[in-house]
């Protein structure tokens, strides 16, 4: 997943940096006219907190599974996945597994029974049973924790997508670009709220799916739809043989770098039930049947996506020079563009062009969409769960709690802009898979211990929130992401003890014991009569909003 | 338009929730529930514990080749997305069947019932 900002002479641009960028411009401007056209329209119908938060509860199980698929499907999994494989082969492809396995725990475990017990946010389904004021508090601070942590990755890589796919190269036109995206994605969220945002993400998830599509369906019909050709002929141009298509080449140095990838693994697979962005989305369906149907529209667009990404890592590794994809960007995140362009013709060529830009385009309007839902998560979470339950005790009215919500929108948009802008050269390659281990240790644990266990109490879910965050966190600043390696954020210096990137394979385990230690050191009994309605309304779906 | 009864505690008593908790019937759907989410839960995620296991540690066997230049690896690594399909799948199929209706039958007994 590195969307690292590398700077580059690109090779893309060679034919016509001109027309390519004035093509890649236009078909964008007119992904944000349209988006914005459709989140004017769907801010008008968003009266009250339902409709803000929650999209007014009416979509499909269908238009759901497609935003959710918007929503899930970054452009670190587009560009990343599809530039991992083109690099190091098979261990790209690792990749995608575990992150559409994790789709089966929000299947069985979590969207159905969060859908039936909750409102709008996480903090609702751990508020049923415990002490409510603080639950919420942990639950609002672990949700804009790792929303924050996502975002910042989205709107990094925004700037340096720009370098790689429009060649600016000036520090101006990159923070000009992330302000651009900030800007319009607090439009998105302040007047569309959920609805409009729900609308961008189907929109984004067609065009994404479109565009992957093609480029398969081209690839292919080069390799006269065999497999076994287009894994041979990538094997062979990579120059590292049957290697190519055999684990080991990313992942496989060391014996750490092993223990990494089990980390990196375990965070994957637990992580994507506990985002908070993903969470919400669970809500803007009627029924928990609806949010099951969503699901696995969600796991049959998002796992289909995922196997074409086979055909565009290999399918570049096949068609374009090793070489030519690590001078444009050493993580390989142009694999894609310059797959497409060599697909329709080579560079220089019309089809070409025309290809690239498209592809482009969908790289951006995946980047604004996901951002968008991050910044709802972090905005209904800040006002619902902190503002108006804790601050306010619940003592405020739906008009207060939207313009809460409205105003925090516009604050956590300002935020990701200035850290956006401020972490532009960072290697940000660990804030995804940060955020999603933060998720599978803070989040996941205290959300599966609420609706499944009937001892668990507010101390429990206070220790597995706070100590998963905690834990997750502090392990990856002492990490070689913060320090100690050239590729880390600060080179410079090194304060690192703990040798895996990813902190999964610690704090996973221990958010999930914390939450059951401090169940038993608790004083407090757990609230049976309490347990029972959450127990029952979760599974029937009585009195669900 | 005609009062149909709520859940609202304006109108009405709540149900009595640690009954229904105990009741067979509800008994019944946990169990229908559970019985299937949470095997199914640990078996897939140690068939892809082991999956990654097996990528990490066993690189000989994952390269046999299979057919052409398909070997272990990948056969293995798309049987993944097999079964990640065919639970959804299955798990959807028996919740229409076992676990809606007796959700819904005890949901409109308790929504229903002033």
């Amino acid at each position: 997943m590195n969307l690292t900002s590398q700077p580059l002479a690109l090779p893309l641009a060679a034919g016509g940096a001109g027309e390519h960028r004035a093509l890649i411009i236009t078909l964008f401007a007119v992904f944000v006219a349209a988006t914005l056209g459709l989140t004017v329209w769907a801010g008008r119908q968003t009266k009250g907190a339902e409709d803000f938060y929650a999209g007014g509860r009416q979509f499909s199980g269908f238009q759901n599974g497609l935003a959710i698929s918007g929503d899930y499907m970054s452009a670190a999994s587009f560009l990343g996945i599809a530039g991992a494989i083109a690099l190091f082969g098979y261990d790209g492809f690792l990749y995608s597994i575990g992150f559409l396995v994790a789709w089966l725990v929000a299947l069985l475990l979590v969207a159905e029974p969060l859908r039936n017990t909750g409102r709008f946010t996480m903090g609702d389904v751990l508020a049923h049973r415990m002490r409510r004021r603080p639950v919420r508090t942990a639950a609002g601070v672990s949700t804009i924790i790792v929303s924050i942590f996502y975002l910042l990755a989205q709107m990094a890589g925004a700037g340096a997508l720009v370098t790689l796919l429009l060649g600016i190269t000036s520090e101006a036109g990159k923070i000009l670009v992330v302000v651009l995206v900030g800007v319009v994605m607090i439009l998105y969220v302040t007047i569309g709220g959920m609805k409009g945002t729900t609308w961008v993400q189907m929109v984004k998830a067609v065009l994404l799916i479109a565009g992957t599509l093609l480029i398969t369906f081209l690839v292919a019909l080069k390799f006269h739809f065999n497999i076994s050709t287009l894994l041979g002929a990538a094997a062979e141009n990579s120059g590292k043989g049957s290697a190519f298509l055999e684990p080991g080449l990313k992942y496989g140095a060391t014996a750490t770098s092993k223990i990494d990838f089990i980390s990196l693994g375990l965070a994957l697979v637990l992580g994507t039930a506990g985002l908070p962005h993903i969470l919400i989305r669970f809500y803007t369906v009627p029924t928990a049947k609806a949010a099951r149907k969503s699901v696995n529209w969600a796991i049959g667009i998002i796992g289909v996506f995922y196997l074409m990404t086979i055909a565009l890592g290999f399918g570049a590794a096949a068609l374009i020079e090793p070489g030519t994809i690590t001078a444009s960007n050493k993580a390989g995140n142009t694999a894609a563009p310059l797959l497409a362009e060599a697909i329709g013709g080579g560079p220089g060529s019309t089809g070409g062009a025309v290809l690239l830009a498209v592809i482009s385009a969908v790289a951006f309007a995946t980047i604004l969409a996901v951002v968008a839902g991050l910044t709802l998560a972090s905005s209904s979470s800040f006002a619902h769960d902190l503002y108006v339950n804790v601050l306010r005790k619940g003592r405020a009215t739906e008009k207060e709690e939207i313009g809460a919500a409205r105003w925090a929108t516009v604050g956590i948009g300002g935020v990701a802009i200035v850290l956006g802008v401020f972490a532009r050269g960072l290697n940000v390659a660990g804030l995804v898979a940060l955020a999603f281990a933060v998720a599978a240790s803070a989040n996941l644990p205290t959300l599966l211990y609420s609706l499944f266990w009937k001892r668990f109490t507010t101390r429990g879910a206070l220790w597995s929130i706070y100590g998963g965050l905690a834990s997750s966190v502090l392990l990856v600043l002492f990490s070689p992401v913060v320090s100690g390696k050239e590729t880390s954020m600060f080179p410079g210096a090194d304060f690192g003890f703990f040798p895996l990137e990813n902190p999964g394979l610690i704090s996973i385990p221990l958010g999930f014991l914390l939450g059951w230690l401090g169940s038993l050191l608790s004083k407090e009994e757990p609230d049976a009569a309490k347990y029972a309605e959450l127990e029952v309304r979760s599974l029937t779906g009585t009195g669900a909003h | 338009m005609s009062a149909a009864p709520t859940l609202d505690p304006g109108t009405h008593e709540p149900p009595d929730y640690r009954q229904v908790q105990s009741s067979a019937e509800f008994d019944e759907l946990r169990r229908a529930h559970r019985s299937f989410a949470f095997p199914v839960t640990v078996a897939f995620l140690l068939w892809y514990l082991g999956y990654v296991l097996l990528s990490s540690y066993a690189g000989g066997f994952m390269a046999t080749k299979v057919l052409g230049h398909l070997n272990v690896a990948f056969v293995l690594g798309l049987a993944q997305f097999a079964t990640t399909f065919l639970i959804a799948w299955w798990y959807s199929r028996r919740a229409a069947a076992r676990l809606d209706p007796k959700a819904e039958a005890i949901k409109s007994r308790l929504e229903g019932d002033a």
